[in-house]
């Protein structure tokens, strides 16, 4: 009865020694992934279309609503208000939960979580778990963690059976496998379900409503067979201790009703304290999320109620880095996050690079901002790229349902990353690049110098070189050295032979002796 | 403010806009002292850096009626980080020298628009043009349509739209070289949409993002020009 039933799915991994283990240790950082990924035309083509369809959709419903800014301007206060007294909301949280017969676990950080979910799971000899979609349990590496204690955590969401199934690794929030197309679907669903349980169907065809009904098949027997689920919660309602998911697929509706045990693992920053509270978060979110009015299903469910639903509930209040989050005056802003994904949709980094190159199960701009606020920059190389992982547009502050200023916190965070590297005692080419500007651009003279320096290179880029920019400007071809950065794909316009403030001094102020050309 | 970038590598949307202000009526001073509005160092990161650049910026703008920049990034620059910077060196004299000047700084369109009150600004330009917004300007300003609207009053001046316009171009500072490649891909994105105009012109608020997406169309050989809009602002019947 207790023999483990150990996913099948891992023996199959072999190979691409990234996907041996599973999850994003070990990965490169930003820039160096990205580059590998830009690679991928399959994949550019994949997320150009994919983001394309849910930005229109997304702009079409938000434009329905004239006080969407009002509520927007709402969900960030009532975030705000929460996490400024988000202690005495957790304590409620835990009183109400507790007086509803559920029990309440508080993990520190995700070794915590984790081994509290095995221990609920083990308490109840069970081999297997039917997860609903959770971002809090993929950021904790759950999945792992309960298969070293020989417990099969299946995912139930479609596209996260899709990323359980191919052996992958999730590239968004909302639709952690908008890196795959439909062929590629079929073909994972032929090879894999088998392996995992019910077989996908011989004459499986990529018809989007043929893989769904495959899906559908292959977790109807998990679902009735489970006898623990795991969650995450979208919101955690204090005032009468109700948890609430909302999801489109109905397979979370399944795991929260049908199995005789549930774990939810809930950030302690989804805590909002009434449900008149809810009330804008409810209406942000499916806009912002899917682009649609409303989400298909929203369960809430408060402890456990006698003869319906789980007789055990457990509810572990996770917190692997939040307090350290809030404790960063202008990155708390981050806690407001509700984890919509309009900020990867609209981006058009994640657009070109796709979810793995930012190396966590939260990619994008809230990914570049979260990562480093829970664990922490300059320990190691990989999340200090994080912040740097976005050229400022602003788009995601655009359309972010609770107003999180992304470009503010990356410029606070890449501070944080320079000042974390100070002390260091090989100082990096860049950090003396910048105090090298920082000196010449505090002084006029030292810039004018500067100048003229720069427009000797450029009098001998005119008289030798032959590249020439449109309108007949000299420029630089290929540079060597730092400059290859910008050269290997773009002309640089050669310097001027006279900069502004020389030809300002030279004509007194524009008032004699003409122009001196230097367009771009 | 001309800006570090104007006056070094552009000097000619220097004079574009000493011309045009000129031609105007109002009377333009460029204070030698200025060099540059510390962009390039707060947003890498720098701050301690940037201090003493945002201390000249001060010394040289300080009395001024109004500060005005062609380029949308200098701007957002100086009016949304000056703040950040001032509260970094804990000088209470650089704060309040910030809080005095921040306000101050306007946008070339900005500046012709609302406090000059003017879209016509008698530019004579007989030429097939597409704007890019570029993203400082439209996220951070909130310039508008300001840019357009001056544009489309300019004499023999064909503006055609831009396919996805207010998508980055993928410039971003130091990510230009720091994240090179999804720099490139992205300016390749805005380089394809810029040819599919037919456009002889692309014209922007901000030379860094023209630097940038003009590297990648003249490698192209496209052979579109790109143009600064106080260039084309300034032209008139009488300039070649």
């Amino acid at each position: 009865m207790n023999t483990p039933r150990r996913s099948p799915l891992r023996s199959e991994r072999r190979g691409d020694p990234e996907k041996t283990s599973g999850t994003f240790v070990g990965m490169p950082a930003f820039p160096e992934a990205a580059s590998e990924a830009l690679l991928d035309p399959q994949l550019r083509h994949n997320l150009s279309h994919a983001t394309g369809t849910i930005r229109a959709k997304r702009s079409n419903v938000v434009a329905e609503l004239p006080e969407w800014e009002d509520l927007r301007l709402a969900g960030a206060a009532v975030k705000d208000a929460t996490l400024r007294s988000l202690d005495t909301h957790l304590l409620r949280l835990e009183e109400q939960l507790t007086a509803n017969g559920a029990t309440v676990h508080w993990a520190r950080d995700a070794a915590e979580a984790c081994a509290i979910v095995a221990e609920v799971a083990r308490s109840h000899g069970a081999d297997e778990v039917v997860k609903v979609k959770s971002m809090a349990t993929q950021e904790i590496g759950l999945n792992e963690a309960l298969e070293a204690e020989g417990i099969a955590a299946w995912e139930t969401d479609l596209a996260e059976l899709i990323v359980q199934l191919g052996d992958d690794l999730p590239s968004h929030i909302l639709v952690p496998a908008i890196h795959r197309n439909r062929a590629e679907i079929r073909e994972i669903f032929r090879t894999r379900m088998a392996a995992a349980g019910r077989p996908a169907p011989d004459d499986l065809t990529d018809d989007p409503a043929a893989l769904a009904g495959a899906a559908r098949a292959h977790l109807r027997e998990k679902f009735l067979r489970a006898k623990v689920a795991v969650s995450g919660a979208n919101f955690a309602v204090a005032e009468t201790g109700t948890l609430v998911v909302v999801e489109s697929e109905g397979n979370g509706r399944m795991c929260l009703t049908l199995p005789e045990v549930l774990v939810s693992v809930v950030g302690i920053e989804k805590v909002l304290p009434t449900w008149a509270s809810l009330d804008p978060m409810l209406r942000l979110l499916p806009r912002s999320s899917t682009g649609e009015r409303m989400n298909p299903y929203t369960s809430t469910w408060s402890g456990v109620t006698p003869g319906d639903g789980p007789r055990e509930v457990h509810v572990v209040l996770l917190d692997n880095g939040r307090t350290n989050a809030l404790a960063d005056q202008v990155g708390r802003q981050a806690l407001r996050c509700i984890r919509c994904s309009a900020c990867l949709n609209v981006c058009p980094v994640y657009e070109r690079t796709g979810g793995h190159a930012y190396g966590s199960v939260y990619p994008g701009p809230i990914g570049a901002i979260l990562n480093p606020l829970l664990k922490g920059v300059g320990n190691d190389p990989q999340t200090d790229s994080l912040p740097y992982a976005s050229s400022l547009c602003g788009a995601c502050f655009e359309v972010c349902p609770v107003r999180i200023d992304i470009p503010e916190v990356l410029v606070h965070l890449r501070s944080q990353v320079v000042d974390a590297h100070r002390g260091d005692r090989r100082p990096s080419g860049e950090s003396l690049a910048m105090k090298g500007a920082a000196y010449t651009f505090s002084d006029a003279r030292r810039l004018e110098r500067a100048e003229k320096a720069s427009s000797l290179a450029g009098r001998v880029l005119e008289r030798f070189g032959r590249t020439r920019l449109p309108g007949g400007r000299a420029a630089a071809g290929r540079l060597p050295g730092p400059g290859a950065a910008w050269t290997g794909a773009r002309d640089l316009p050669a310097p001027p032979r006279e900069s502004f403030r020389a030809w300002w001094r030279r004509t007194s102020g524009g008032t004699s002796g003409g122009r001196s050309g230097g367009t771009p | 403010m001309v800006t570090c970038v104007n006056d070094a590598m552009f000097p000619g949307t220097g004079q574009a806009v000493v011309t045009l202000l000129r031609r105007l009526g109002v009377d333009v001073e460029f204070p030698e002292a200025q060099t540059c509005c510390a962009q390039p160092m707060v947003n890498t990161g720098y701050l301690d850096e940037a201090v003493p650049v945002v201390r000249t910026f001060v010394d040289a703008f300080t009395g001024y009626d109004a500060i005005v920049t062609p380029s949308g990034s200098c701007a957002g620059s100086a009016r949304h980080q000056h703040g950040i910077v001032a509260r970094r060196s804990g000088d209470p004299g650089l704060e309040r020298a910030v809080a005095d000047t921040a306000p101050k700084v306007h946008e070339l369109s900005e500046f012709l628009v609302d406090v000059l009150g003017l879209t016509d600004v008698g530019a004579y330009f007989p030429h097939q043009v597409t704007y890019h917004p570029t993203c400082h300007s439209l996220r951070m300003l909130g310039v508008g349509d300001r840019p357009r609207r001056l544009l489309e009053a300019v004499r023999g001046l064909r503006l055609v739209d831009l396919p996805a316009a207010t998508e980055c171009c993928g410039f971003g500072g130091t990510f230009a070289v720091k994240n090179a490649d999804t720099s490139v891909a992205m300016g390749a994105d805005k380089a394809r949409h810029v040819r599919e105009t037919g456009a002889e012109v692309l014209v922007a608020g901000d030379n860094s993002c023209l630097m940038h997406i003009g590297g990648v169309l003249s490698r192209q050989r496209s052979g579109v020009r790109v143009m600064h809009l106080a260039e084309i602002l300034a032209a008139t019947e009488g300039t070649p």
